[in-house]
């Protein structure tokens, strides 16, 4: 059982939910935002986190919408993984986000509770960073939207009482051939020891990483190096690990070293997958 | 907007086809409301934390895990237990493949082996293995496991001749509406 009291919240619009999360804030109940919940409810079992309140966006129409307008595919945060991978809508984020967790617990954890997760891993943020995607948050100040790659710089930066509402993206970008490549440690169900996204856009390869470092990201340094003409695919994939944006993460699943072991194999598996293992980039 | 103030409030929930109102605070767990105020133990505590299965329910007919749902998100949706469970074509397989032992892990691989039956009849190989993957067994029976779901499938399994003369068993054929034919008719 969760061992402390909160209240439960369940707004229909994106308004009443900014307007719930001021009143319960000035009340001091420090409420948080649930979506898949899974994290609020693992957490607070185990006193890891504690809240005076839940505000539940499954019920706002807008977090809950998958669709294809004007070009453009519309995910709503409170989508679970499992509605993603199931759609097809955008294979690789499919896919990405089948790797997080077990198929039962990903018929509860949604696209915006794995990206605003508090673990380092957010594997769920990786295609969106590859796709250029732009996000819409809303908070008690009005909504605003953002391209992605500025919005999410290590974690989703959301200002006091916002919350993601969903993510947009060029459709185009839901055919480009693409790979994904999570290594654990043993099991079949784990965090990541590494995790790469990539997706082959025009002649570059895109990539972006989870487990690497201590926070998600997409680099336009490593991306650069991958990408560059001359050098052998090997020299590549070393300069490229040298230009990481932080040093490599270590923990009870992988010493850095073992990391950057892991990695370098799985940056060499997604260029020969997307072509890019010629001398020529 | 539904919405509870502090202290207990008043779920309704259908479960196994029968309204049900239950007063809970709203950070109960779906599995302590399932087994401690409405009696259905049925629905096992394993880690509590997501990763065993043991207390897997169905909701709107899904497989989910009742340790990571809080009762009142339960509210208006169809909540099946293994006690109104009625899939008698899995559950027979399990015992005629020998898939338990201790049979704690039992109720949370029926529920979403019969899930995986209903909405994937046509899973493949990988798909099954992916689904079963949710739970855990720790007396490790997961072959058995894994060749009961294929027997209820209607599914050769490897290695294995067929019982009673050849014929696999017919599941039933899901209603076209996809709804959970497995959940008891009830007055919710």
């Amino acid at each position: 059982m969760i061992p402390f009291d909160f209240e439960y919240y369940r707004p229909a619009s994106v308004d009443e939910a900014a307007a719930l999360y001021r009143r319960l804030d000035e009340q001091g109940k420090s409420p948080l935002y649930y979506s898949g919940g899974t994290e609020i409810i693992t957490f607070g079992r185990t006193g890891r986190l504690r809240t005076g309140a839940v505000i539940d966006l499954k019920g706002i129409r807008e977090c809950g919408e998958l669709a294809v307008r004007d070009a453009r595919l519309v995910l709503g945060s409170a989508i679970t993984l499992s509605r993603l991978h199931d759609s097809r809508a955008f294979p690789l984020l499919g896919e990405t986000a089948a790797g997080v967790g077990d198929r039962t617990s990903r018929n509860k954890i949604t696209l915006g509770g794995n990206i605003c997760s508090r673990l380092i891993y957010r594997e769920a943020v990786l295609p969106l960073l590859l796709a250029d995607s732009v996000v819409r948050i809303a908070g008690p100040l009005g909504a605003r939207q953002a391209p992605i790659v500025q919005a999410f710089d290590r974690t989703l930066q959301l200002g006091r009482g916002e919350f993601l509402v969903r993510v947009e993206t060029e459709a185009r970008y839901a055919s480009m051939p693409y790979a994904v490549v999570k290594r654990r440690q043993v099991a079949a169900i784990d965090y990541p020891v590494v995790t790469v996204a990539a997706m082959r856009v025009g002649a570059g390869i895109r990539a972006a990483f989870s487990g690497v470092c201590a926070f998600p990201f997409r680099s336009p340094a490593v991306e650069e190096a991958l990408n560059e003409r001359g050098p052998s695919p090997q020299e590549r994939i070393a300069r490229a690990i040298e230009r990481l944006p932080g040093p490599i993460h270590e923990d009870s699943r992988s010493s850095a070293e073992y990391r950057r072991h892991v990695l370098a194999l799985a940056l060499a598996d997604i260029m020969r997958r997307l072509g890019g293992m010629t001398d020529a980039g | 907007m539904p919405g509870n103030g502090p202290g207990p409030v008043w779920a309704e929930l259908c479960v196994n086809g029968e309204r049900r109102g239950v007063p809970v605070r709203p950070a109960d767990l779906l599995i302590d409301v399932l087994r401690d105020q409405l009696g259905l133990t049925g629905a096992k505590p394993g880690c509590l934390n997501g990763d065993c299965g043991t207390c897997t329910v169905h909701v709107d007919g899904w497989p989910m895990k009742s340790c990571l749902m809080l009762a009142v998100e339960a509210s208006g949706r169809q909540v099946t237990t293994i006690e109104g469970l009625n899939d008698p074509v899995l559950q027979q397989a399990f015992v005629d493949r020998w898939a338990f032992q201790c049979g704690y892990c039992t109720p949370g691989f029926l529920m979403n082996a019969s899930a995986l039956i209903r909405l994937r009849p046509d899973a493949d190989e990988a798909e099954i293995r992916e689904w079963l993957q949710s739970n855990i067994c720790r007396c490790t029976g997961y072959r058995e496991i894994r060749e009961a779901v294929l027997t209820a499938l209607g599914r050769p399994v490897p290695g294995s001749a067929p019982e009673g003369g050849g014929a696999h068993p017919q599941r039933r054929q899901p209603p076209a509406s996809g709804e959970d034919a497995n959940r008891p008719t009830g007055n919710c």
